[in-house]
């Protein structure tokens, strides 16, 4: 148990390493910011309790928004994200023979799961983001083309880092 | 009262979810000035080391780049020194001297963050309270504005980049004297929009955008860009003005934050004039 707490903090502390240092300085047009820090919570077990789901979204958003000087916005979206999570594995499928040691990530529960699985948060995730980032109603078609380009692009790198990197482990 | 704890209980994860919620939109909406200043007090030590580090890596890969923006600054700076210039009047030099008085003090800054991909962009200088830097002040690079200092700690600053929704600079198209208000809309960080300019002055594509100086922020006179692209809305009396930045924003490396020694009497005036 102690073990698999650590991998956690690993991957915790990788992860906003690399959305800080790489994926923040990467200029996509001016359009896209792919939040690849999200991955975190994507991939934690299904048995993971509430409130560590939600402390841990809480706290990954924080460290992302003093590092870009936007105090609450990641944060929010973060968490709303975290929410939101039991109910889209409900809506793709929970898994049927219900095993503790079964994880939410290609090897566990297949590509055409794992996509449907990360296209629906990332989405909700970019919602939540677009809207806090600017409350103006007249920027609302930016914000959904900015919305849909981010969630793609992010999909996209996910899964690529999903197959390059956990397939191994089967 | 049991009962109620027992609703909680059994609906925590909601409950949870609905208060680090609220939390973290509070933290968002609620920008005071105080509750700034203590954020980043507590977080820039942190981030600010990680971010130098960082960029005293990357900076390596454009040291090219710099030097030759510094040789062609160079070039133009001893232009204007003495030597370069013809003396006629020996009384005219001593008459400068006298004449002027300083009213921006130029400190120059190195960027250790910064992002053009985000709607509200904000970079970080090295340079913080211990070198003067204060809430307020203008940053411009060689080739033109760049933002606005909006929180200082110790060590470093945070400047709102004019690629920012809350950038206002006052600005004016330098061939007509006409004046109007720098804003970012949010799609494209090369462009920003020139608001303000009525319709019946006669814009052209090329027209150089100058900063007015009534902003008491930024000196008169420093570059904003170039027309790009001129637009009017049906029945609409001001201009729509694309203008493509003339500071690359997104290869900044050195700053200038620029302080005007006269902005309290300036603001102090313009309060005594509001209160009447």
């Amino acid at each position: 148990m102690n073990k698999s707490y650590l991998y956690l903090f690993v991957r915790f502390v990788v992860l906003i390493a690399l959305q800080v240092l790489i994926i923040d300085h990467i200029n996509l047009g001016g359009y896209i910011n792919p939040p690849l820090y999200i991955l975190f919570i994507l991939l934690l077990p299904f048995e993971t309790p509430g409130w560590f789901l939600l402390l841990s979204a809480f706290a990954l958003g924080f460290s992302i928004d003093i590092f870009s000087n936007s105090v609450g916005l990641h944060t929010a979206s973060c968490v709303f994200m975290a929410y939101m999570r039991p109910t889209i594995i409900r809506a793709v499928g929970a898994p049927a023979d219900y095993e503790a040691y079964l994880n939410p990530g290609i090897p566990d529960m297949g590509t055409q799961w794992f996509v449907f699985y990360t296209l629906f948060l990332t989405l909700l995730h970019q919602l939540a983001f677009g809207i806090l980032e600017s409350f103006y109603f007249a920027e609302a078609g930016i914000i959904f083309i900015r919305m849909i380009a981010s969630s793609l692009f992010t999909l996209v790198l996910i899964v690529l880092i999903e197959y390059l990197f956990m397939s191994r482990k089967k | 009262m049991r009962h109620i704890l027992a609703f909680i209980w059994k609906h925590n994860f909601f409950f949870l979810f609905l208060v680090l919620e609220i939390l973290s939109v509070v933290l968002l909406v609620n920008k005071s000035y105080y509750q700034r200043a203590v954020i980043t007090n507590l977080t820039d030590r942190f981030t600010g080391s990680i971010n130098s580090t960082y960029s005293s890596i990357t900076g390596y890969f454009y040291l090219k780049q710099e030097n030759d923006k510094l040789a062609a600054e160079n070039a133009v700076l001893w232009q204007s020194l003495k030597h370069g210039l013809v003396t006629t009047d020996t009384l005219t030099t001593q008459l400068v001297d006298t004449l002027n008085r300083q009213t921006y003090r130029y400190t120059v800054a190195k960027v250790v963050s910064n992002s053009t991909g985000k709607r509200n962009n904000y970079i970080m200088l090295n340079k913080g309270k211990r070198h003067g830097i204060e809430h307020d002040m203008a940053v411009i690079s060689p080739n033109g504005i760049v933002g606005t200092v909006v929180s200082v700690s110790d060590n470093f600053s945070w400047v709102m980049s004019v690629l920012n929704k809350h950038s206002k600079v006052s600005a004016r198209i330098d061939r007509l004297g006409q004046m109007g208000t720098v804003l970012w809309q949010g799609q494209n960080p090369d462009k920003g929009s020139l608001t303000d300019i009525p319709v019946h002055v006669k814009v052209i594509k090329g027209d150089t955008i100058y900063t007015s100086g009534f902003s008491h922020i930024f000196p008169e006179g420093v570059m904003v860009g170039t027309v790009e692209t001129i637009k009017v809305k049906e029945g609409d009396h001001f201009y729509d003005i694309g203008f493509k930045w003339s500071a690359d924003l997104n290869g900044l490396s050195h700053v200038y934050i620029v302080k005007n020694l006269f902005r309290e009497e300036q603001v102090e005036l313009s309060k005594q004039v509001i209160d009447e």
